[in-house]
C-alpha cells in the first residue's frame, strides 16, 4: 500500500528541487549541476511508483542525486578534458564567482565521493550527523572522519577557511 | 551551513525553479508523465485539465482546490502526476473551438477511471445529449434504465470528472429549471447561452 501514500511526483518536485539543486551545485559544480538535476528528478520519475520510502522521500531523492553525481564524475574521468570551454557551456551560472560562491565550491566536487557528500550533507544542506550517516548508510563515526577529511583539503586546497 | 560553501537560497530557489521547468518537458518527452496537468483560459474562468496516456480524465473549474485534486489523481491513477502544458494542447484547441462557437461536439479520447460504474452509465447517456438541446435528470434516469433514480443522477453529474467535455450542463431539472451544477449555476447558464439552448 505504499504507493497510496505517495504524493504527486510535481509535488514531491516542488518539495524537493531547491535542496537538490544546492546539493548538486557542490556535489558537480555550477555548470553541471542542471544536467545532472535533469538526469536525477528523471530517474527518480522513473523509479516513482516502486519508491518504497514515500515517508523519507527527502532522503531518497538525495541517495539518487549522489548516485547520478558519481556517475557524472566517472563519465567526466573518462571523457578528454575539453582544450576550451565551448561557448554554450557558459551558461547563467557559469562563473561561480559571479554567484557569490567560493573557491572551495570547485574544490568539493574534486573530493572523493564519500568526503564530497558528508561534506555537503553536512556543511551545505546542513543535515545532522545522524542524519548524513542515515542518508550514506554509514555509522556516525565514518560521516565525522570523512567530513573533517573533507574539509581539511578544502583548506589544503584553497585559501577558504570554515568559518 | 557554511555561506561560502553554498548557493543563496534565492539563488538555488530560482535555478531550481527553471531546471524543474525543463524537467518538465523532458519527462513529457520521455513518456514517463502518467497524468500530465495544465491549465486553459476560458470564458468560464481557468480550466485545469488532467490528461492520460488513455485521454482526458479531468477538468475542473476555477476555485476547486488543485492540491487535493492532484492527490486524488495520484491515488487513483498514478502518482507520476507531472504539470506539462503540451500534454494538454489538444484539450485547450478543442475547448477554444468550443467557446468560439467553432465546435458543437468534442472529438477528445476520454479517460473514465476516475468514474464510478453508475457514474459512467449517467454520463455516458448525458454525452448523446447534442449541443444546444436539454434533457432532465428523469429523462437521464429512464435511458440508463433506473427510472425513478432523479436524484442520483443528479448527484452523479454534479461530480463529473469532466465537466463541459461531457455535457452535464444540458441536464435540468423536471419544469426546466436550472437546479444545480458542480462548477455553479453561473458557469451552467453561461454554457447554455453559449449554446443558444437558453436566451
Amino acid at each position: 500500500m505504499t504507493r497510496r501514500r505517495l504524493p504527486p511526483f510535481d509535488a514531491f518536485l516542488e518539495e524537493h528541487r531547491a535542496r537538490v539543486y544546492r546539493y548538486l551545485v557542490v556535489a558537480v559544480g555550477p555548470v553541471d549541476a542542471d544536467d545532472v538535476f535533469q538526469e536525477t528528478f528523471l530517474a527518480a520519475l522513473r523509479a516513482y511508483p516502486r519508491c518504497t520510502e514515500p515517508d523519507r522521500l527527502d532522503r531518497w531523492v538525495l541517495r539518487i542525486a549522489s548516485r547520478k553525481a558519481i556517475d557524472h564524475h566517472r563519465g567526466a574521468a573518462r571523457r578528454p578534458l575539453p582544450v576550451a570551454a565551448p561557448p554554450d557551456r557558459a551558461a547563467p551560472g557559469a562563473d561561480p564567482a559571479a554567484d557569490g560562491l567560493g573557491p572551495a565550491v570547485e574544490a568539493v566536487r574534486d573530493l572523493p565521493s564519500r568526503q564530497r557528500d558528508a561534506v555537503a550533507y553536512r556543511h551545505v544542506l546542513g543535515l545532522s550527523v545522524a542524519e548524513t550517516a542515515s542518508l550514506m548508510g554509514t555509522t556516525e563515526d565514518a560521516v565525522r572522519a570523512n567530513a573533517y577529511q573533507g574539509i581539511r583539503k578544502l583548506k589544503e586546497r584553497t585559501t577558504w577557511t570554515k568559518d | 551551513m557554511d555561506e561560502g560553501l553554498t548557493i543563496a537560497s534565492e539563488e538555488a530557489e530560482r535555478r531550481s525553479r527553471d531546471a524543474a521547468e525543463r524537467f518538465r518537458g523532458a519527462a513529457f518527452d520521455d513518456g514517463l508523465v502518467d497524468v500530465a496537468v495544465g491549465t486553459v483560459d476560458s470564458p468560464v474562468g481557468e480550466l485545469f485539465v488532467a490528461v492520460t496516456t488513455r485521454g482526458v480524465a479531468s477538468i475542473s473549474f476555477d476555485g476547486m482546490d488543485r492540491d487535493r485534486l492532484m492527490a486524488r489523481f495520484a491515488r487513483e491513477l498514478s502518482p507520476r502526476v507531472v504539470a506539462a502544458a503540451r500534454a494538454t494542447d489538444d484539450v485547450r484547441r478543442e475547448l477554444d473551438e468550443y467557446f468560439a462557437g467553432a465546435r458543437r461536439r468534442f472529438d477528445l479520447p476520454i479517460d473514465r477511471r476516475l468514474m464510478s460504474r453508475f457514474m459512467r452509465d449517467v454520463l455516458g447517456a448525458t454525452s448523446r445529449v447534442t449541443f444546444g438541446h436539454l434533457a432532465t435528470y428523469g429523462e437521464i434516469a429512464v435511458r440508463i434504465g433506473h427510472p425513478g433514480s432523479a436524484r442520483a443522477v443528479g448527484a452523479a453529474l454534479g461530480a463529473n470528472p469532466i465537466p463541459i467535455v461531457i455535457p452535464c450542463h444540458r441536464v435540468v431539472g423536471a419544469n426546466g429549471r436550472l437546479t444545480g451544477y458542480g462548477g455553479g449555476l453561473p458557469r451552467k447558464e453561461a454554457l447554455l447561452r453559449l449554446e443558444g439552448a437558453l436566451l
